[in-house]
């Protein structure tokens, strides 16, 4: 028999459910098969014109009934779908989940179409002017919805009918991994026997590629799309910014057992560590990212011979690849160089809000169907970064353990440590 | 008494009435407690603007500062004065180990460049284009980083070295409920031994009062106590600029420290009522319930209440149904503070604790005296529009 408590007494937390979406399509079994073909979801922006811009590709999911709708109706959308098929495949209530929710997603803005709108509905004074103005005569509470930060959610409680205040939180590029964080912690204070986690993020306006591209940290690889994103190369050259959602049904082990679930994996540990050394860059010795690591491995109550794998962060940035990979020599020593160590954003993308969620889900089904999905673009190795990136093709393998690592802007480091049985 | 008791040990504040515990407590706790306000600025809109305030106390490097807008200036120089008043700033070991939560919505986008962009785009019916060309040449590169949620929390890290966890909550009133919720119940179970826990807004910003005028939540005319303002022109709501962290600790934690402790913060309570379901008065009162049980002596409740109508008199109704309840509308003084609302009515909560007595009334033609020594304090938010949460804080 399992045991229901872990190394420190703690309620053991399952995953009984996962729902996937992101640009290589709907849905876990399609997503699954598309990764392990090693295919790439990137292409070039259809959504709005990419007249004046330097990067004029993405990983948009333009599948969706609000794909044009602006970032507030697509980020409800993809959480919405990713939930669904995470609470079906818990075999939850889905009208009466019975637990906390926590949501990942992007900070909202009222989006540019609506500001041409208000603006253009009214005729005099200063464009704040004009804006109020019209504002307070509308008569919907739709464009008001749109800017809210917490009304995703809200609706997300309605859908989904999940107990109490429903948590929206950001942690930027970490957001997901953190919403995954809030759950297993509220599981292991014995608030609740489960806790639906959402990671979303259908954010990829003009504005939002604009502004990543001021901070150059966009790939401007526009002519092959599916090759921009080459996390580990030599000649990688930045994100490739894209939108995705993921969801979990996190559960105590024991509630589980109990009604019969099956136990799609375990979240064993969760480690963070915020940087304090710069907005956008880490610190150069890569401590932050380290304590992260650890923390993540002593929560987990395993040593560094005790991951199989790692889902990299492994955004296509100069910087981040360079630091995670310094950062894991570290903690995992000379041993880093036989372990195998794949980036799911080679073919999906950065999708930033949602990113640390999506992960953690292939990383689940990296253990349950025994195979690694590949880092992609790897045809110019670079030299400084010596790892077993899991090179172009999938890799059959057992995978027990998985460490999966979200860095983000802000000095914020998030990592799960996964596992693919209970002890 | 527990060791893991969550107990208050650093206030920060600043609000259009001035800055730092002490200074609120003068202020309203003087006679007849007067607003400051702004009616020029924005009309029809009154505000409660932020005081002066010298930043380079809080935030020593110019660079620092630069590279915030003034919410996360705000944020970042009241989450110091928390961390001074708590003896941790500067102490290395303690805020390497210390965890944050921050309730934070977004930063100030760049009132020039949007206006330019809305301006041409009367004659332009390629509005995306127009989009592209002036974003890519006018924004400034780290006005994004400015504006972006999680970097109040991450100037923070930078600024005070707080860098044992940072995490951002978004979501209105319902996002400092949220923080502090969680943060109380991560020292409860041991998951953290202190915590820095808030949230400020700025609303001098045209965006800002957008954000609620699109509900047309804002209230429209001469300034009125948030108790008075049913029936008046527009949506109840007056805003201010203002932000609240707590240094919340495990009792063991600020024993072996030796430090102050304001308050006990004892239940934090949340809540997500179906407001258009009819429930919305009964689902507060039943929250005031669960927060502080229903006792003979009189309990002093520091209301977070935002003016909005339905939503004010829901809790108007829940608070003045209760006898022994005298309440406070801090907005009446403060303004709404969105994010930060929640916190600051905790803080001030805990403030009237620590020094044995009551405010008095912020608005005497609504508010009833509150006499003799407070033992414990209800903090109130209900969301202007969705989301509520209570806090019982206790003298220790």
């Amino acid at each position: 028999m399992a045991r229901y408590t872990d190394h420190l007494g703690r309620p053991v937390v399952a995953v009984t459910g996962i729902g996937v979406v992101t640009s290589l399509g709907v849905g876990k079994a399609d997503n699954w098969n598309a990764l392990t073909s090693g295919k790439s979801g990137i292409h070039p922006i259809v959504r709005f014109p990419v007249d004046h811009l330097n990067t004029r590709i993405a990983g948009t999911v333009d599948f969706l009934a609000s794909s044009q709708k602006g970032a507030s109706a697509l980020t409800y959308e993809l959480a919405e779908t990713a939930a669904q098929e995470a609470v079906a495949e818990a075999g939850v209530d889905a009208g009466d989940f019975g637990g906390p929710l926590f949501l990942a997603s992007p900070p909202m803005e009222l989006d540019w179409s609506e500001r041409f709108s208000l603006y253009n509905a009214g005729k005099e004074g200063s464009a704040a002017d004009r804006l109020l103005t019209v504002a307070r005569g509308l008569n919907s509470l739709d464009i008001f919805d749109t800017s809210q930060f917490g009304s995703i959610a809200d609706r997300l409680a309605d859908r989904f009918g999940t107990r109490g205040l429903p948590i929206t939180l950001s942690t930027a590029c970490a957001s997901g991994a953190t919403a995954i964080q809030l759950g297993v912690e509220a599981i292991r204070r014995g608030e609740c026997e489960r806790a639906l986690s959402i990671g979303a993020d259908g954010s990829a306006t003009a504005e939002a590629l604009i502004r990543f591209s001021l901070l150059s940290a966009l790939s401007t690889h526009n002519d092959i799309p599916e090759k921009a994103s080459k996390p580990f190369s030599k000649d990688r050259d930045g994100f490739v910014l894209a939108e995705g959602s993921a969801a979990l049904v996190l559960e105590s082990l024991e509630s589980a057992l109990a009604r019969g679930a099956k136990v799609l994996g375990i979240l064993r540990g969760c480690g963070e560590k915020a940087d304090d050394f710069h907005r956008t860059r880490s610190k150069p010795d890569g401590s932050p990212a380290i304590a992260a690591v650890k923390a993540a491995l002593d929560d987990a109550g395993l040593g560094v011979d005790g991951i199989t794998y790692v889902n990299a962060h492994g955004t296509s940035t100069p910087e981040n690849d360079k630091m995670e990979h310094m950062s894991l020599s570290t903690v995992f020593g000379e041993r880093i160089r036989s372990m195998p160590i794949s980036s799911n954003k080679s073919m999906i993308g950065h999708t930033l809000s949602a990113a640390g969620a999506i992960e953690a889900a292939f990383s689940l089904m990296t253990m349950s169907e025994s195979v690694i999905p590949p880092t992609i673009n790897y045809d110019n190795p670079d030299p400084a970064i010596e790892l077993d990136v899991v090179p172009n093709t999938k890799r059959s393998a057992e995978v027990a353990t998985v460490l999966s690592n979200s860095f983000g802007f802000g000095g914020q480091n998030t990592c799960l440590v996964m596992a693919r049985d209970p002890v | 008494m527990s060791p893991n008791d969550v107990v208050i040990t650093g206030i920060g504040l600043v609000s259009s009435l001035g800055e730092g515990a002490d200074a609120h407590w003068q202020k309203l706790t003087a006679g007849r407690p007067q607003p400051v306000t702004d009616a020029e600025r924005y009309p029809p809109y009154v505000i409660h603007p932020l005081p002066e305030i010298d930043w380079g106390l809080q935030i020593a490097k110019r660079g620092d500062q630069r590279q915030m807008e003034t919410w996360q200036r705000l944020g970042t120089y009241t989450a110091g004065l928390a961390l001074d008043d708590a003896g941790i700033k500067g102490d290395e070991a303690l805020c390497a180990t210390m965890d944050m939560v921050v309730a934070a919505g977004g930063g100030e986008r760049d009132e020039a460049v949007d206006s330019g962009i809305l301006a041409a785009s009367e004659s332009r019916s390629d509005r995306d284009v127009l989009l592209n060309e002036k974003l890519t040449t006018e924004l400034r590169p780290t006005l994004f980083l400015a504006q972006l949620s999680n970097l109040l929390a991450g100037n923070i890290s930078i600024v005070h070295k707080v860098t044992g966890s940072s995490r951002t909550f978004m979501g209105e009133e319902g996002a400092g409920v949220s923080a502090v919720e969680t943060a109380a119940a991560r020292i409860r179970s041991g998951q953290a031994s202190h915590v820095l826990v808030g949230g400020a807004f700025q609303t001098e910003h045209p965006d800002m009062l957008l954000g609620y005028e699109l509900g047309g939540y804002l209230h429209r005319g001469p300034w009125k106590p948030v108790w008075q303002r049913q029936g008046a022109e527009g949506g109840g709501v007056i805003t201010g600029s203002g932000a609240a962290f707590l240094v919340l600790e495990s009792r063991e934690h600020a024993a072996a420290r030796g430090r102050h402790v304001y308050a006990q913060l004892e239940a934090v309570v949340s809540g997500r009522s179906r407001r258009r379901n009819g429930d919305f008065d009964s689902s507060v009162a039943r929250l005031i319930d669960k927060a502080a049980a229903p006792a003979d002596r009189p309990l002093l409740a520091m209301s977070g209440a935002s003016g909005a109508h339905t939503a004010t008199k829901a809790e108007k109704s829940a608070l003045d149904s209760n006898n022994s309840i005298a309440s406070r509308g801090i907005a009446t003084l403060t303004g709404h503070m969105k994010e930060a609302q929640f916190p600051f009515a905790v803080a001030l909560a805990a403030l009237a604790v620590d020094r044995k007595a009551g405010y008095p009334p912020f608005d005497e033609a609504s508010e009833k005296p509150f006499e003799g020594i407070p033992q414990s304090v209800l903090a109130t938010a209900v969301g202007y529009h969705y989301f509520e949460g209570m806090a019982l804080v206790a003298a220790d």
